[in-house]
């Protein structure tokens, strides 16, 4: 009775059924929280690359903070503020989906800014691109200036441990901070990750590399280049802007 | 057909007495034999890629260490409840979909509280599936024995597997990053010159670790690989 194909096949079927009902039922249950820890994160990863937030373990806290301290809009790739999208819809930084949008041609696509309205004024910039294995992504925050690097965060979805997944290391993005993004002559030079790590002093547009993770940096360095280039508009015309200002 | 059944049939079912002890002589076996004599990573050589992967930090060995041995319980208590209906011919099947259930579940349950231990599991929570710890504990005990006594054997490999790669993580974490739970521990006794070894943050330190820790474990029980 056992071994006989009618009984085989009811048994499948019914293990298909209630293991899969259970699995829907736990995503369905768990959804919520998991949304909430990735907003979480988000904002958490925003607020560090201008301020140090890893002493605050109490989320709302973070929220808190975050909420005074940072504002956001969206720009397009002309560096004009955007308010609604395509479809007449209000557009929140916090909600576009970077790596949806890294995949339209990038006239096309929305740039979040978020400002640190607190303090020394700093502006954050999301990023996205390919590491190694799978996308790594980040936000770089650049001084009023929109020059000096003032922090940088790099997240990733499974570079190697130990390895490029040390881009999420304090250490390594502290590398960044006090380094420009334009030459004297006010063009592009972005900053790049050197290979191999020898600890030596490097030049404003260089940081040392990570041992072994050759690829994980030649990805982080694509990364920051596409998007400064992307940002480029946006930080002539707001530098523009506030020359105008100071006049 | 008549290897599959040869196969099965290897599982031992260990005699029962009636009336027996909740923690007799017998059960305390099936927790302490796993421990050293026939631990999983190093006599059986089992479980041996996560070993490798996750043993960087302490922090995620831990977090590996309980999810494995919450799949290989609970996955021997339920096969081992329904061991009596399941069709032989599909078995693995079967023992496959239990295990991917579980550590889906485990999966959710670290995105949904304790997301950044997820982000730094990734890919390896998922691949508890692939640990052949779980599928042959399942093979080689739940199928033929009873549910208590397959929890025990769980919790055993689970031990087992937990203190390998705790030690490992230990002195990979104490040389490679000079620190044990992410507490800088040669700064705060004053030695902050300490070099660490980037050879141990590698996974070629982990197979060192493991081989003198297998190694020193034979020399004692003098255990030898049967050819």
């Amino acid at each position: 009775m056992r071994q006989s194909n009618t009984y085989i096949l009811i048994f499948a079927a019914g293990l298909t059924i209630i293991v899969g009902g259970l699995l829907s039922t736990a995503s369905v249950v768990l959804k919520p929280l998991q949304d909430k820890q990735v907003e979480l994160d988000t904002k958490k990863k925003i607020l560090s690359a201008v301020m140090e937030v890893s002493s605050i373990k109490d989320p709302d806290e973070i929220l808190r903070v975050y909420s005074e301290n940072i504002s956001s809009y969206v720009v397009d790739f002309q560096g004009n503020v955007i308010e609604k999208d395509a479809k007449g819809m209000d557009v929140v930084a916090e909600k576009i989906n970077v790596a949806k949008n890294s995949k339209l041609p990038k006239e096309d696509r929305m740039y979040p800014v978020f400002q640190a309205i607190s303090g020394d004024k700093a502006y954050i910039f999301p990023m996205y691109g390919q590491g190694l294995w799978d996308w790594i992504s980040g936000f770089i925050a650049l001084e009023g200036d929109l020059n000096t690097v003032k922090g940088i965060t790099f997240d990733h979805k499974t570079e190697t441990p130990g390895l490029g997944a040390r881009i999420t290391d304090v250490e390594i993005q502290k590398r960044y901070v006090g380094k420009r993004i334009y030459d004297q002559s006010g063009a592009l030079k972005s900053i790049d990750m050197v290979k191999g790590e020898k600890g030596l002093p490097l030049d404003d547009h260089h940081v040392d590399g990570m041992s072994g993770a050759t690829m994980t940096g030649k990805g982080v360095n694509a990364m920051l280049r596409k998007y400064l280039e992307s940002y480029g508009n946006f930080i002539s015309k707001t530098k523009q802007g506030s020359k105008v200002a100071s006049l | 057909m008549s290897t599959e059944t040869l196969e099965h049939k290897e599982a031992v079912l260990v005699k029962e007495k009636p009336s027996e002890g909740l923690l007799s002589k017998r059960r305390k076996k099936f927790i302490s034999d796993p421990l050293v004599d026939d631990n999983p990573i190093s006599i059986q050589v089992l479980g041996i890629c996560s070993a490798l992967a996750v043993t960087v930090k302490m922090e995620p060995t831990l977090t590996m260490a309980i999810a494995v041995t919450a799949v290989i319980v609970f996955s021997n208590l339920i096969i081992s409840l329904i061991r009596d209906f399941i069709p032989n011919r599909i078995r693995i099947i079967v023992q496959l979909a239990i295990v991917a259930a579980l550590v889906t579940l485990v999966s959710e349950i670290l995105k949904a509280y304790y997301y950044d231990m997820f982000k730094v599991l990734g890919a390896y929570v998922g691949l508890i599936i692939t640990n052949c710890i779980v599928m042959g504990r399942l093979e080689a005990f739940a199928m033929a024995n009873k549910p208590y006594d397959s929890v025990l054997d769980g919790l055993g490999s689970g031990f087992g597997y937990a203190w390998i790669i705790l030690v490992v993580a230990f002195f990979r974490e104490l040389l490679g990053s000079g620190s044990i739970f992410d507490f800088k521990i040669f700064q705060a006794i004053g030695w902050s010159s300490f070099p660490t070894n980037g050879l141990m943050v590698d996974s070629i330190g982990a197979f060192m670790i493991l081989g003198i820790l297998i190694w020193i474990q034979r020399t004692k029980t003098g255990h030898v690989e049967a050819h």
